[in-house]
């Protein structure tokens, strides 16, 4: 039974690279894999094909006609150890719909049969769930598990909880479930405490916690993971462990409990991230008579 | 002035009590608000026919309305003959709604004239993806290949173009540059709105913003007697009859829209002294933008049967000198004769007889006395997608006791019908075949039943032709079984 999970999280976070990373490590498990980049930008796949891919389901799809004009061999191409990948792609910025792009693209590669014959089905999806297009993965019994990337920073957890919003919408009638936070650290203050934090107010885990790491860089930098960079790094035996952890976290999914804004807040007041407007005053107070006297 | 009656109020309050009654509570609160009866009003010959109009239709029922591409790419902009019209988006919107209204025109499909051709940028998937800007851009430079002799292209935007965001007035530009042809973008997304209503107010928008005060070459010599004969969309050539009896008056009309229109008629518009109105649903916009912005007045009027033609005959006159008034009532005593033989063939066959209609936004109460003219009588009227100002005007034309209907339901309709049983229904296609099937007659009055001109002098003969045909029809008498017993 081929397991299907996804990675969101804020644009920028580093759902990508950690993604590839982690599935670089699942392959060496003897894992069958297809990547499904689902962003217009198709780099979701970059650092497993060693290239940027350039023949995505909608660009092939706009030359040919129509994507039943289109083999399933034109679109997928193999990379680092036999892991199979297929971007969306999709117009340029500020045109047309790429979220109905993403619903044609994972429609075609699934009636095509490109997820017959493996293991694991990874989407990897842009930024936040903006429309239906994009939760096309979370919808319809396609992901089982969603990963959500994110980090200390405010703007993460917040894009972390408005996905959980969106799974929460879907859990009950697609059966998708929150498989875990994964920290993706920017050594902001109390980091790990808060990413804890927050996935016990979400109802999951924070499955692992991604110290930052320059190799990754440099493995980038090469079109490469750090798996394939620098297998015997301390960042690759991270991305292991997170590989297995996944691996392992097959049905363990909960149905997660999205927090209000408020409550969002009060726990960034908490963890000292955020100023309440009483200690923002009195700072500003302070300064002023420090002017002042100067 | 028409026939004096009244209708049976308590009668028809009752009816509404009882189709009411059939609805969930909530339905029949929201229902209720648009169902009424004409009581007297304040104002002498008049009287209150205030329902609430204009809000969405209640899901679930049948409705027969349509949307705003519909009102402005098929009534406002489609008759508008040496332009192409461009139905933007997927194919289905421009096939289904193509030729649906009998514009009539002078011209040469596919040479000067192109009303009755169905043009589709015919989105495929790949254009909801990628944007269809490219495709309309390549497509109106075919389009000016192959029918060079076109004035201008309009792009009446479908559903998705608003969905994806597609810059069609930034296209609409650069083709402007290119070809130096006028071209109209217009955003009548079929999901705005509740009704065709407010896709005429999107596209008479557009002919301010995009046809009015444009570089033009036309030599025009503005006369004392200009008109612009307004919102006649020239359904079995209506506004023909209608344009013969201002020019006998006296009158020049510079412009007719949109029925048998050019696209200069539209953008000398604005020279013009005055502003006549015809459906005043449908263009009442414009009018009043060229009011504000030249000072244009204008007149509302109405030509369906010879007590209204009289009266706005004279209405249009008083905006003007002697000369003109005395021309009118030239005109008038000309046509007597033509209305006395009508009279005498029809009214006797008609009189007495009770007419229920529903129709769109001008006609179900614009041909009351057109009826009345005829001796019969309005039991019962409604707009598809009236405002409230057309229900205050309203007043004016129904008896007390008339059942006031709005955005009715086809429940409701049928229902009405069936324990009214009037002598003739007027309304569309869809009413057509279920109220004959009932028994009673019918004429379709927003086609004309492929028949008319309606409008003017000439076309109240063939109107009144029309509803003896349908009423006074020897199939009436077939219709009960001869082994039932009576």
């Amino acid at each position: 039974m081929v397991r299907q999970i996804a990675f969101y999280g804020k644009g920028g976070i580093g759902k990508s690279t950690t993604s590839q990373n982690t599935l670089a490590a699942l392959v060496e498990m003897g894992q069958k894999i297809l990547i499904v980049g689902c962003d217009p930008k198709a780099d979701s796949t970059r650092l497993i094909l060693g290239c940027k891919l350039q023949d995505t389901v909608l660009h092939l799809a706009a030359k040919a006609g129509s994507v039943e004009d289109l083999e399933l061999e034109d679109v997928m191409k193999i990379g680092y150890k036999g892991i199979k990948c297929a971007e969306s792609g999709g117009p340029e910025p500020g045109v047309g719909c790429a979220g109905r792009g993403v619903i044609t693209a994972i429609n075609f590669l699934e009636e095509n049969g490109a997820y017959d014959d493996v293991d694991y089905v990874s989407y990897d999806v842009l930024g936040d769930v903006v429309c239906g297009g994009f939760a096309m993965p979370i919808r319809e019994n396609k992901a089982q598990e969603i990963y959500i990337v994110m980090s200390g920073e405010m703007m993460a957890l917040f894009a972390a909880n408005n996905i959980a919003k969106g799974i929460l919408k879907y859990a009950g009638s697609g059966g998708v479930r929150l498989g875990g936070l994964i920290c993706n650290e920017r050594q902001t203050d109390r980091e790990l405490d808060l990413s804890e934090s927050l996935a016990a107010k979400l109802n999951t885990q924070l499955i692992h916690f991604v110290p930052r790491d320059n190799g990754v860089q440099h493995a980038e930098l090469r079109r490469q993971t750090v798996i394939q960079y620098a297998p015997d790094s301390k960042q690759a035996e991270e991305y292991r462990q997170l590989a297995q952890k996944i691996h392992a976290n097959g049905g363990k999914g909960t149905i997660p409990t999205p927090i209000t804004m408020e409550e969002l807040e009060d726990m960034l007041l908490e963890f000292g991230i955020m100023k309440s407007d009483e200690q923002a005053l009195a700072e500003l107070e302070a300064k002023e008579k420090s002017l002042c006297s100067a | 002035m028409s026939l004096d009656y009244t209708n049976d109020t308590a009668a028809a309050e009752a009816l509404i009590k009882d189709v009411l009654d059939a609805y969930p509570e909530k339905a029949a609160k929201r229902r209720a608000k648009h169902l009424a009866v004409a009581k007297p009003a304040e104002e002498e010959g008049a009287t209150s026919c205030g329902v609430k109009s204009n809000i969405k239709s209640i899901p679930g029922v049948m409705t027969i309305r349509g949307c705003a591409y519909a009102g402005s790419k098929g009534v406002v902009w489609g008759p508008i003959k040496d332009m192409v019209h461009i139905s933007h988006g997927p194919v289905g919107c421009g096939q289904y709604s193509w030729s649906q209204r009998r514009n009539y025109f002078n011209g040469t499909v596919g040479i000067d004239s192109f009303v009755t051709m169905q043009v589709t940028s015919d989105f495929q998937e790949r254009d909801i993806v990628f944007g269809g800007d490219k495709n309309l851009d390549a497509m109106i430079d075919e389009l000016d290949t192959m029918f060079p002799l076109n004035k201008g292209i309009s792009i009446q935007s479908e559903c998705p173009i608003g969905l994806i965001g597609d810059d069609i007035e930034a296209v609409a530009k650069k083709k402007h540059k290119e070809t130096g042809k006028t071209i109209v973008p217009v955003r009548c997304e079929g999901f705005r709105g509740v009704s065709q209503s407010l896709g005429h107010h999107i596209a008479n928008d557009a002919i301010r913003d995009w046809v009015f005060d444009k570089p033009n070459t036309e030599e025009f010599v503005a006369g004392p007697y200009d008109v612009n004969l307004i919102a006649d969309y020239n359904i079995g050539g209506d506004a023909w009859p209608s344009r013969k009896l201002l020019e006998e008056m006296g009158l020049r009309v510079i412009g007719m829209w949109s029925g048998d229109a050019t696209l200069s008629e539209m953008a000398r518009a604005p020279k013009a002294k005055l502003n006549l109105i015809h459906c005043y649903r449908s263009m009442n916009y414009i009018c009043r933008h060229m009011e504000e912005k030249y000072g244009i007045k204008w007149v509302e009027y109405n030509f369906f049967g010879p007590s209204q033609i009289a009266t706005s005959l004279r209405k249009i006159a008083a905006q003007f000198d002697e000369t003109i008034q005395k021309k009118a009532e030239e005109v008038i005593a000309k046509y007597q004769p033509l209305v006395d033989s009508v009279l005498a063939k029809y009214k006797a066959r008609l009189e007495g007889k009770t007419v229920m209609l529903y129709v769109g936004g001008l006609r179900p109460r614009h041909v009351a006395n057109a009826y009345e003219d005829l001796g019969m009588k309005i039991v019962g009227t409604g707009y598809e997608f009236g405002h409230n100002d057309d229900y205050q005007r309203t007043g004016h034309y129904v008896k007390e006791g008339t059942l006031i209907y709005d955005d009715v339901t086809g429940y409701e309709l049928e229902k009405f019908i069936e324990q009214i049983r009037p002598d003739l229904v007027g309304s569309g296609i869809k009413e057509k075949y279920a109220t004959q099937k009932m028994g009673v007659p019918f004429r379709q009055m927003h086609s004309w039943d492929y028949s008319g001109p309606y409008h003017g002098y000439d076309g109240f003969a063939i109107f009144a032709r029309d509803m003896d045909m349908a009423i006074n029809s020897p199939v009436w008498d077939k219709f009960k079984a001869p082994w039932k017993a009576a």
